[in-house]
């Protein structure tokens, strides 16, 4: 038997195989902002925040014909076991690119044209999965804000630890394990949107990864639904 | 945060190029599953410890490696290090501005990076002078001289093709306390190639040129060992990939993978290093 999995099929943590961890959604959490969303999954804690669409600043990024998304992913310099330089780092810089593609092909663009759309994202603690956290919590936000979207975004990872396929790892399974497999998924349009992975999988192995990813990410999907509807239901009450 | 207009194509273009997708074929004559003419050249900075000119049709890319002496990192103290590094060259496209790399060009970096890492090609535990003091570094940099899409593979290639043909001086202390230097090869394990894709509507075009990348849905790079098991990838592009989509690709990414460590351990062997 290996080192994160034990012989009754119970991880580190708790988990079985295809669990995910606890995820809880808060929906407008910044008043200031368009929209807003605080999530805590695992030991992770991110808020997102979405301005716009407003005019788009520097006017010559603009376009003729559709919004343009900015999107910053950043984590805070006591988000991390060691202090994080506050500077960009090029892991953060990349996973601002890769969540801004998966905003991009859920939002209607088209219909923001010369606009700009800003998506701030911090990480105020981090764990394993931060970037699949960090996209449901932009999703949220952007549905918040009003923003109209072809589908929700939900982001779970897949991994494997020990040579098993498992689902969500927490950051140390990440460090010790075998492989990563960040997914993020429209599931009304059944669409993965964002995809990136490291470690050895055979071609069996991808696809069983691929298949627990959307399996999962259908939990997480209930939860943000779940998160939405509290959140405006509570609203119509008030009145 | 930078946000890149893609060259406009004319629109004409556009629709031959979607007309010619359900007949199966491309602007420029090749199959979906072809990629343009590849030429590796290896040894091309005398300078570097191992370099490589990569061409893929008219993407044209350079890389070098050059080894040097540092200290690890405080939690790997028994590994050496790879850094990978790339830059779009201003001159390569005319829609690139000189500075700082920006995230295409990180994106480039980090996957590169990652394919090789992942793919455990170089061993990392050989490099090691002394534990905790004292490792071997090998920078891999990547310039881009010209752009005409698949920038991915072309990147990869290159430092894969460069690392294979890298050399260096290992420095050993002796009993008596001389130093004793003997050249010697960077040590590999294995060719980890990178297969680029995208997809247009339902069509999977491999090795796409510029022009097709800037009509595309999504794009895949994925990075296979030796063995043809994946050991990274990456998604790009602005629209959602289906599953059934993506495990065709990888199927056919998978075939392609082997045609191309095919071509580089001939031009290893050639290159008599």
């Amino acid at each position: 038997m290996g080192k994160l999995i034990d012989e009754n099929g119970i991880r580190l943590d708790g988990r079985r195989w295809d669990e995910i961890r606890p995820i809880t959604i808060e929906i407008g959490v910044i008043k200031n902002a368009d929209g807003s969303a605080y999530i805590e999954f695992g030991k992770n804690k991110i808020i997102a925040a979405v301005y716009g669409p407003r005019e788009a600043h520097p006017k010559h990024l603009a376009l003729p014909d559709k919004a343009i998304v900015r999107c910053r992913y950043h984590m805070a310099p006591f988000s991390t076991e060691e202090r994080k330089s506050p500077q960009p780092s090029r892991r953060e810089i990349e996973i601002s690119l890769v969540l801004r593609r998966a905003m991009e092909s859920a939002i209607f663009l088209e219909e923001y044209p010369r606009s700009i759309i800003d998506v701030f994202v911090e990480v105020l603690q981090s764990d394993g999965g931060s970037r699949c956290a960090s996209i449901t919590a932009v999703s949220a936000a952007l549905a918040d804000s009003g923003i109209s979207m072809r589908d929700l975004v939900v982001g779970c990872a897949v991994g494997k630890i020990d040579g098993q396929i498992v689902l969500d790892l927490s950051d140390y399974e990440d460090k010790e394990g075998e492989g990563d497999m960040p997914v993020a998924y429209m599931p009304n349009l059944d669409k993965i949107v964002l995809l990136q992975f490291d470690g050895i999988f055979s071609e069996e192995e991808f696809k069983k990864a691929i298949d627990l990813a959307i399996l999962g990410n259908k939990k997480v999907y209930e939860i943000l639904k779940k998160a939405l509807i509290e959140k405006y239901f509570s609203m119509v009450d008030e009145k | 945060m930078s946000i890149k207009k893609s060259p406009i194509i004319e629109n004409l273009r556009k629709t031959q190029m979607i007309e010619l997708l359900s007949k199966e074929k491309r602007l420029d004559g090749r199959s979906l599953i072809d990629f343009r003419p590849i030429i590796i050249k290896v040894g091309v900075i005398q300078k570097s410890n191992g370099s490589a000119e990569v061409s893929i049709g008219n993407t044209k890319v350079v890389a070098g490696v050059k080894v040097e002496t540092g200290s690890p990192f405080p939690d790997t103290p028994d590994q050496g290090l790879l850094v990978v590094n790339a830059e779009f060259l201003p001159f390569s496209s005319a829609l690139i501005e000189p500075g700082p790399p920006d995230e295409d060009a990180i994106e480039v970096s980090r996957v590169v990076d990652r394919g090789i890492r992942e793919s455990q090609m170089i061993d990392l535990n050989a490099l090691v002078i002394e534990t905790g003091k004292l490792v071997y570094c090998v920078f891999v940099d990547i310039s881009i001289l010209n752009m005409d899409g698949n920038i991915f593979d072309a990147a990869f290639l290159s430092a894969v093709s460069a690392l294979l043909t890298t050399t260096f001086e290992r420095k050993t202390v002796k009993g008596d306390g001389n130093i004793e230097v003997q050249k010697c090869k960077l040590p590999t394990r294995c060719i980890p190639i990178s297969i680029s894709s995208i997809t247009i509507g339902d069509s999977i075009l491999i090795d796409p040129t510029e022009e097709e990348e800037s009509v595309q849905d999504s794009r895949l790079t994925l990075t296979f060992n030796d063995e043809g098991y994946l050991c990274a990838g990456q998604k790009g592009g602005s629209m959602g990939i289906s599953r059934e989509q993506l495990f065709k690709i990888v199927e056919l990414s998978k075939a392609k993978a082997e045609e191309l460590r095919v071509l580089v351990k001939k031009v290893i062997e050639n290159a008599q290093i």
